[in-house]
């Protein structure tokens, strides 16, 4: 049996230049699993605080297109950005720097996926939540990945309207339309965005000006990067209590969202005091670390009022 | 007529396993298709599927 020897350009490293095919797991890794399950999540609670009823079975097929639809953008994001993963240690082992799938495949495959789940989700659900899906594929791979990413300092910024849109999709899966209360949503997770990436950010500013990649440490600088960690954060932490005014999110929540947004506030802080060698990184890191809980809790809060009947209202 | 530029080797057996678990996976895929739209019919249409004017 013969294979045919491909080539997938010449920015990449000579491992990279042939492959026979990778193993199944190299095809998942492509739909960076870790992001699907936190999109997952995220529309299921865009879910959970609308006014409506929708059947198990949609519900759940809906949710697993929304998940491939996030991989499949996913994956063209690898596939536009093997040539700087090559060169970054938290990528370069991603299947395509590695050399297990080509380029090609990668296209072939998120293109496949993309179709496909905006194609399930608009049968099993309806065609807002398809077009939804549809654009925020388009908004990670075409406008983030290809255009924002190598162009702007606000990259991340823009682009983090593709990772806030899942509950949003969620609501329109559910009612048929977009309401306040995935707004709101989509509005904590896309304010939430840049203190969260520029953290990392602050200590892999090297990593990222080595591949040519705008990231706000290296155009602004390290110190006006951590002025808006603690800008932002302090906007995030007001703005993850409106759903307590508005009267979706109950005790449980409003306890999550005080003790979280000081805590957001407090780590911002540390980052902007600790601007030096091993406490830098440990201040950096924290950030980093604390805004994934953050988020995660202030959902997890909102999912469980909604669903497991522990909502008690703050006001009344 | 074959491409000269083309150049084939023969799979070792590493990439010929990698290649059959592929195989195996898309098999599987299809079926999850399958199932999904089969689920789905039942799910959106109900009891109406059986009581469709012929």
């Amino acid at each position: 049996m013969t294979s045919l020897t491909n080539s997938i350009g010449p920015d990449l490293p000579a491992a990279a230049l042939t492959s026979a095919g990778g193993d199944v797991p190299d095809y998942f890794a492509l739909l960076k699993p870790r992001v699907m399950v936190l999109v997952i999540f995220t529309a299921l609670v865009g879910m959970a605080v609308s006014h409506g009823h929708v059947q198990p079975a949609i519900g759940a097929i809906s949710l697993l297109a929304i998940a491939v639809g996030a991989g499949a953008s996913g994956c063209l994001n690898m596939w536009w950005d093997a040539d700087i993963d090559a060169v970054m240690s938290r990528t370069a082992t991603r299947p395509i720097p590695a050399g297990k799938i080509t380029s090609e495949e990668a296209l072939g495959f998120g293109l496949f996926l993309s179709v496909a789940s905006v194609l399930v989700l608009g049968l099993t659900a309806n065609w807002l939540a398809a077009g939804l899906l549809a654009f925020t594929i388009v908004f990670y791979a075409v406008v983030y990945s290809m255009w924002l990413k190598r162009a702007t300092a606000q990259n991340i910024v823009i682009g983090g309207a593709a990772g806030a849109l899942p509950p949003v999709i969620g609501q329109a899966v559910v009612t048929g339309s977009i309401g306040i209360e995935s707004l709101i949503l989509f509005a904590i997770i896309f304010i939430w965005t840049p203190p969260h990436f520029w953290a990392l950010a602050l200590i892999k500013a090297d990593e990222y000006a080595r591949a040519g990649i705008p990231m706000m440490p290296n155009v602004a600088g390290p110190a006006s990067t951590r002025r808006q960690i603690v800008w932002y954060s302090l906007f995030l932490a007001p703005l993850g209590l409106v759903p307590v005014a508005l009267g979706f999110g109950g005790i449980l929540y409003a306890v999550i969202g005080v003790t979280g947004g000081l805590g957001m506030v407090a780590f911002s802080i540390r980052v902007l005091r600790n601007r030096q060698g091993d406490a830098e990184k440990r201040a950096a890191m924290g950030m980093f670390g604390f805004s994934i809980l953050y988020l995660f809790a202030l959902f997890s809060a909102l999912l469980a009022e909604q669903s497991f009947g522990l909502f008690r209202p703050v006001l009344g | 007529m074959a491409d000269p530029q083309i150049q084939y080797r023969p799979l070792t057996p590493e990439e010929e396993a990698r290649r059959r678990k592929r195989s195996v996976a898309i098999a599987l895929a299809l079926g999850a298709w399958v199932l999904l739209f089969f689920v789905l019919t039942i799910v959106k249409l109900g009891p109406q599927i059986l009581s469709r004017p012929l």
